[in-house]
């Protein structure tokens, strides 16, 4: 009983500074993560190989599994064209999709753009998103659809200069014949 | 000392193919696929031809998304992305690949024109491109 005594105060003050300090950590984390607009970056060349010579090279990052799993299953009419790949790389970006997919974010735009899609839908385009459509509600079409060095807003780097590093930031926006976003 | 010559040059003339590496060696598998002698007028005439798309007004080319000149730059017409030049001699990094040759001849013959391209087009094909 008396040793009880003697521990509890400062077990139970150590109990709370963690937890305290704790709360206050994962706080902080999570509202960088609410500002940023970033897409984890990962590097597959194959990926890039594969799936970056007709548009960008999209990061996993913009879409749940479901919907890769759909655009991987299709490949052969793609958006109208033939995408279809050999046996082995066609498992492994499957695979590699799925393990990076959107679905488990922790905060920030992504895991706002996953809430933003309802649960029976399964988009097989970013800019189909309602969050997507949200963010570039305001882009007048001079900006991109008749906008020869742009035409279509799947083309995100055209506009959003460091795309390929997974910054997406709306300050760093530079629109061909346009110029710099102002909001 | 007039044979020599001949010979250094007789020499030459099969070193240079061998040299010219992997696009000499798909051209050599188009011929053992049953392809004739190659002709760059012919495949120069296939880059620019026209064939019905899948709307009634729409035509496909090669060229709807490769450059007319193949040494400069072309742009996918949908996305808009850059498509460096098919030319070897504008991107040596052209025609290197096998493998990335065939594929790409798959995609875009089928897509183009409406079926695989044969190892008789394909080969006049590459000639056209490397004479440029
Ligand atoms: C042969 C060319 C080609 C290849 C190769 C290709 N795509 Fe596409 N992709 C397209 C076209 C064309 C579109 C439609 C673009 C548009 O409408 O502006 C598209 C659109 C997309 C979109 C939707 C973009 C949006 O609007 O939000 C995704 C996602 C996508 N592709 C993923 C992939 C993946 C993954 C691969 C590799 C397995 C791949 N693509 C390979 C041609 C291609
Ligand atoms: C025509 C140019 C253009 C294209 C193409 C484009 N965007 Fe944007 N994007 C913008 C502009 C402009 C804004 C800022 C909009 C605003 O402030 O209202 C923006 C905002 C964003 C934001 C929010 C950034 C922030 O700081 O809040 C994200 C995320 C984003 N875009 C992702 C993408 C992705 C992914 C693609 C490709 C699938 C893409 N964009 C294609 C112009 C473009
Ligand atoms: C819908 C757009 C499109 C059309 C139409 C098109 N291509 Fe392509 N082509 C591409 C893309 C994209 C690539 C791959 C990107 C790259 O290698 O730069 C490519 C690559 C190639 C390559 C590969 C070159 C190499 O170095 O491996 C060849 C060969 C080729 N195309 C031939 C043709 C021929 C022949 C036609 C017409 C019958 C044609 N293409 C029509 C988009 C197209």
């Amino acid at each position: 009983m008396n040793t009880l005594q003697k521990w509890l105060g400062p077990v139970l003050f150590c109990t709370c500074l963690g937890g305290g300090l704790t709360l206050g950590w994962s706080a902080t984390t999570d509202l960088n993560k609410k500002r940023s607009s970033e897409v984890a970056v990962l590097q597959n060349a194959l990926y890039d190989q594969e799936c970056g010579s007709c548009h960008f090279a999209y990061q996993p990052g913009w879409l749940p599994a479901r919907s890769w799993d759909k655009i991987m299953t299709g490949l052969k009419d793609h958006f109208g064209e033939n995408a279809t790949l050999a046996a082995e790389p066609q498992r492994q970006l499957t695979d590699w999709l799925r393990v990076h997919a959107a679905d488990h974010a922790q905060g920030g735009k992504i895991q706002k753009m996953v809430r933003s899609i309802p649960a029976q839908a399964t988009p097989i385009r970013i800019t189909e998103i309602p969050y997507f459509q949200k963010e570039h509600r305001k882009l007048p079409l001079r900006t991109w659809k008749e906008n020869p060095q742009v035409r279509s807003l799947s083309h995100c780097a055209t506009c959003h200069p460091q795309a390929k590093e997974g910054s997406f930031d709306e300050h760093a926006v530079r629109i061909p014949n346009f110029g710099p976003w102002k909001d | 000392m007039k044979s020599l010559f001949i010979l250094i040059g007789w020499c030459c003339l099969w070193v240079v193919p061998v040299w010219a590496g992997p696009t000499q060696t798909i051209l050599e598998g188009y011929r053992a696929a049953g392809a004739g002698d190659f002709s760059a007028a012919r495949g120069q005439a296939l880059y620019h031809k026209s064939f019905p798309g899948e709307n009634p007004h729409e035509q496909r080319q090669c060229i709807t998304c490769h450059h007319k000149d193949p040494k400069q730059p072309g742009q996918h017409p949908k996305t808009g992305k850059r498509i460096p030049p098919l030319a070897p001699s504008a991107d040596p990094a052209r025609l290197q690949d096998p493998a990335h040759v065939e594929k790409w001849f798959e995609r875009n013959c089928t897509w183009t024109v409406g079926r695989s391209c044969t190892p008789q087009e394909k080969g006049d094909f590459l000639t056209f491109l490397l004479a440029l």
